[in-house]
């Protein structure tokens, strides 16, 4: 029997198409005008082309920024997906510290990026931060603003700080929607708890662990304000993600064309990325389901 | 309505109608033929007509900045590639 089709509904997505066009749509229309030309302001524009894109992808600048941004969200990746998982294992299921535990988990989402710059840029310092401090009594010569190493993993546990928790909230809320049944089955079979995970809990929060991955990746892909305020892309360059470029290149130097193709080049790696993740996490172990069953 | 902010020139103009006109055949091919035609190809997962176009123009756009950052800035040659590559892709994946 044909599926009956009611094209009706698409009404209803009308108003948000009509936010989306003026918040992202239009604004991406002007950044494809604005990389085929050259400006000095006043709305004159000169046409040059495809040489903004020729300049940016020869340029040894861009490439390292891009590099560093695929190290970073390859490490946060690898870190806060396996951590926000087992955090939500640990979890309680019921009784009076959910709430609590929800609340403390959610607690470092709540704070704004430049604020979570600024608590790390001071936690951070030799002189007056409980970190910096501390570490440099026992010994440690920890300084951010001066050494590549310290600057980069203070970074990367600032956002493993900041973003673990949305990880473990999406991972909880897809633990607790498993039924009982499905555990009682796993004690019957005397199955272990690795056993348990692998093939009922992964399995069922596959689809939050994808909405999880793809925020994650495409929210560190895109960091800026922490790092700015933490580094200011230091020291020398070494803290220089591509969007801190892109805000040095078009607002620093006014170099509108240059900047309007690097964002092009980089919205076209972020939806490269991101469906290539959702490809995979999506078909990754996908079962033919017979008919037959989802009728039963 | 002043759009001179938004500095539009010819070819962008020419090349976003071209993207409308796209997105406007598939509505018209899903009017007639409804569903997306969804099958599996050569990915060994399930594609709709929907994600082949996508894929077309996001291969097309990756082939055209591979043309410029290692041939050369005469795109019409990508164009072509890009062409064979869409019609590939609808065809087999």
């Amino acid at each position: 029997m044909s599926k009956p089709y009611n094209n009706k509904a698409w009404l209803f997505v009308l108003p948000v198409f009509v936010l989306v066009a003026i918040s992202a749509i239009i604004p991406l229309m002007t950044v494809v005008n604005y990389s085929v030309q050259d400006t000095f302001g006043n709305n004159v524009f000169y046409w040059a082309g495809t040489e903004w894109f020729t300049e940016v992808l020869h340029s040894s600048r861009f490439h390292d920024a891009l590099g560093r941004n695929l190290l970073f969200s390859a490490i946060i990746l690898t870190i806060e997906i396996p951590l926000g998982i087992c955090i939500a294992l640990t979890l309680p299921k019921k009784g009076i510290w959910v709430p609590v535990c929800l609340i403390l988990m959610a607690l470092p989402l709540l704070i704004p990026w430049n604020v979570v710059g600024t608590i790390w840029q001071v936690f951070g310092r030799a002189d007056i931060g409980l970190l910096g401090n501390t570490l440099s009594k026992l010994g440690v010569d920890y300084n951010y603003a001066t050494n590549v190493f310290d600057a980069w993993a203070t970074i990367i546990v600032m956002d493993v700080w900041h973003w673990t928790s949305l990880v473990v909230l999406l991972c909880y809320a897809g633990l607790v929607s498993i039924p009982e049944a499905y555990y009682q089955a796993a004690r019957i079979d005397g199955a272990s708890k690795w056993k348990v995970f692998r093939y009922i809990q992964l399995p069922k929060i596959k689809r939050v662990l994808l909405i999880a991955v793809l925020l994650r990746f495409m929210d560190s892909f895109m960091i800026y304000t922490e790092p700015f305020v933490l580094t200011g892309g230091g020291p020398g360059n070494s803290t220089t993600f591509l969007s801190i470029d892109l805000v040095k290149t078009a607002i620093g130097q006014f170099d509108l064309g240059p900047a309007a193709a690097m964002s092009i080049i980089y919205f076209l790696i972020v939806l490269l990325l991101s469906w290539v993740f959702y490809t995979v996490m999506e078909n990754y172990g996908a079962e033919k389901q017979d008919p037959r069953v989802e009728q039963d | 309505m002043n759009l001179s902010w938004m500095a539009w020139t010819t070819p962008t103009a020419t090349f976003f109608l071209t993207i409308l006109g796209l997105l406007s055949l598939m509505c018209i091919w899903e009017a007639i033929k409804p569903g997306g035609g969804p099958r599996v190809g050569i990915l060994r997962f399930e594609t709709t007509r929907g994600d082949r176009l996508f894929l077309s123009l996001l291969g097309s756009a990756f082939i055209n900045l591979a043309w410029l950052g290692l041939i050369g800035s005469n795109l019409w040659w990508a164009l072509g590639v890009s062409l064979i590559y869409a019609v590939l892709v609808f065809s087999f994946v």
